[in-house]
């Protein structure tokens, strides 16, 4: 499983809608510009949104006698695609699982796409600390991972779900790389007046708490959230916005260990 | 018994909850002959149990969305602290399914209540004289515990919640979920359904794209499991600066500015109303306080009051 893989990274949150599959996509884009091989795998099998973020709606994955075969998002092949949402007829096509056949599928991602050689394979998450987790935990027992990314935002409410994650992951015996606030503070375009809309500083104070490094804290931006959807690389498109500078910064961090 | 028999089943096919499910002859070679002839047979005993106990509550809502973040706690507890207020005389209940994140003993500001138990089953944690509220939160001894369950631990939990609350007489019961559609949603939904009364669900949505995408698998999911659905609720719609009053929308749709209508017209269901992004209605969820008397006068609370008049005529006329 997995073996031509270099480094493996979860990008968890135990809360919904906090930014995991943005900055799971941002994150192996920023990766891609860097010039790594990157994987980009999306284990959210009821709301995959991986496919829609890359713009990569209307492709068909196809087999090989290796395995399935990942999308690439242009010739070069340096950033290789996988979600439920390319296996799905339609938009509105629901998955309707119990726990076991999730797992069934999410242990199939893993050992049966044909990733070829990564340097990078970046697995974005559901919600909750629930069997998705539970299977992609025992599986990353098997391959070398480097651990976990925590996506929050600053209010009570997502730090009381992330900080259950965070116990999942020390139960688990999985590494957290850190803690990436996002949602961070929004600037008015009109006066440019920053207001915290859901709180502020929640990110840094957990990471004190749990004793785990603060990554950096990503502000509301529209026009990277505009950038979903395009599948477009924040970094290459607003190069100078917070949020790029962010981005850049996790990755010297990634690549320096 | 017919109805039973999966689509692509064997000709003679005795069906999954006969007493010859995998002993038959026509199941020799299917590929279901071993679960057939293994799994418990006949209705899961718990319907029973929860038709039972909820025959005091005339009517069920649903909180679902097919995509997390998106407001669904907070929506209901907004719609159950509406309900509330607005029929004095009347009872209701919250009960938060969200087994891994439960958010509503912080949102309801009950944080660290402890729940009890009695001959009657467990006591919910009371909000106001006429609101009643349980969630998994209540239960663990920590903030940092993580439920880390597979299915059908979670499964026996919700059945748990539904047959063995002790919620007395309710008008309304609310129910927050998780996001996505599968353990938790099966199992309420089951339930659900075999209970008396009316019940239905609205939809919570943010106009991104990519929440729609979620919350159209979740309309496939309520078509599919006969849910009624209510209407759809649009959350975080547009954001009006504090200083400079000018509106903005942070979460913009790209490729139409009334996404979430669109998609209503197209799937066929109603749309309920929009509530606006208001930074003072975070504060109040992490607060835990009641935003509808705290602000009186805010836009959200004008539009959850004419969101909770269609979903009482929504059940009136069902």
């Amino acid at each position: 499983m997995l073996e031509q893989v270099k480094h493996v990274i979860l990008v968890l949150s135990g809360k919904g809608g906090v930014g995991k599959s943005t900055v799971s996509t941002q994150l192996a884009l920023t990766l891609k510009e860097s010039g790594f091989k990157v994987g980009l795998l999306d284990i959210d099998l009821c709301g995959p949104s991986v496919a829609y973020l890359m713009n990569l709606e209307d492709k068909d994955v196809h087999q090989s006698s290796e395995g399935w075969v990942p999308i690439y998002t242009d010739s070069t092949k340096s950033l290789a695609v996988m979600s439920i949402g390319f296996l799905l007829k339609s938009r509105n096509d629901a998955i309707i699982w119990r726990g076991p056949k999730k797992t069934a599928m999410i242990r199939q991602f893993l050992s049966d796409v044909c990733w070829e050689e990564l340097d990078y394979l970046i697995i974005d998450t559901p919600p909750g600390t629930s069997d998705e987790h539970i299977t992609v935990m025992e599986c990353m027992r098997e391959v070398k991972c480097d651990g976990a990314i925590i996506v929050t935002t600053p209010q009570e409410v997502a730090l009381e779900d992330v900080r259950k994650e965070v116990t999942f992951c020390k139960k688990t015996g999985i590494s957290i790389i850190g803690i990436v606030e996002n949602m961070s503070g929004f600037v008015c375009p009109n006066c440019a007046e920053c207001t915290n809309i859901f709180s502020s500083g929640g990110g840094k104070a957990l990471a004190e708490l749990v004793k785990v490094p603060l990554l950096g804290t990503l502000p509301i931006d529209p026009r990277v959230g505009a950038l979903g959807g395009t599948g477009k690389a924040c970094v290459k498109e607003l190069s100078d916005c917070t949020s790029s500078i962010v981005f850049k910064d996790i990755v010297k961090h990634l690549t320096k260990s | 018994m017919t109805q039973d028999k999966p689509e692509n089943a064997p000709e003679h096919c005795p069906g999954t909850e006969s007493d010859q499910a995998g002993k038959a002859s026509a199941c020799a070679g299917c590929p279901n002959q071993t679960i057939c002839a293994s799994g418990p047979k006949g209705p899961d005993p718990g319907i029973a149990l929860v038709k039972q106990r909820l025959c005091d509550v005339k009517n069920k809502l649903m909180v679902l969305s097919g995509k997390g973040g998106v407001g669904k706690s907070t929506t209901t507890s907004l719609l159950a602290r509406m309900f509330a207020h607005m029929n004095q005389e009347q009872n209701f209940g919250v009960l938060d399914i969200d087994i891994c994140g439960p958010s509503q003993p912080r949102v309801f500001g009950v944080l660290g209540e402890q729940v009890h138990q009695s001959g009657s089953g467990w006591s919910p944690v009371f909000i106001e004289d006429n609101l009643s509220l349980m969630s998994i939160g209540f239960l663990l001894g920590s903030p940092d515990d993580a439920v880390i369950w597979r299915g059908p631990k979670k499964n026996g939990m919700i059945r748990q919640f539904l047959s063995e609350v002790d919620w007395g007489q309710l008008d309304y019961l609310v129910i927050d979920t998780p996001p996505g559609t599968s353990d938790e949603h099966l199992s309420a939904t089951t339930y659900l359904a075999g209970t008396d009364g009316s019940w239905g669900t609205v939809l919570v949505t943010t106009p991104q794209e990519v929440s729609l995408l979620d919350v159209r698998k979740q309309i496939t999911f309520c078509k599919k499991m006969k849910v009624p659905i209510v209407g759809i609720i649009e959350n975080m719609s547009t954001f009006v600066c504090p200083k400079c009053t000018v509106e903005s929308i942070i979460f913009p749709n790209s490729t139409s500015a009334n996404s979430t209508e669109e998609m209503c017209t197209e799937m066929n269901v109603k749309f309920l109303g929009k509530l606006p992004l208001d930074p003072r209605l975070a504060r109040c969820c992490d607060e835990g306080k009641d935003f509808l008397t705290e602000f009186k006068t805010s836009p959200t609370v004008i539009a959850i009051k004419n969101i909770i008049l269609e979903i009482q005529k929504h059940f009136e006329c069902n």
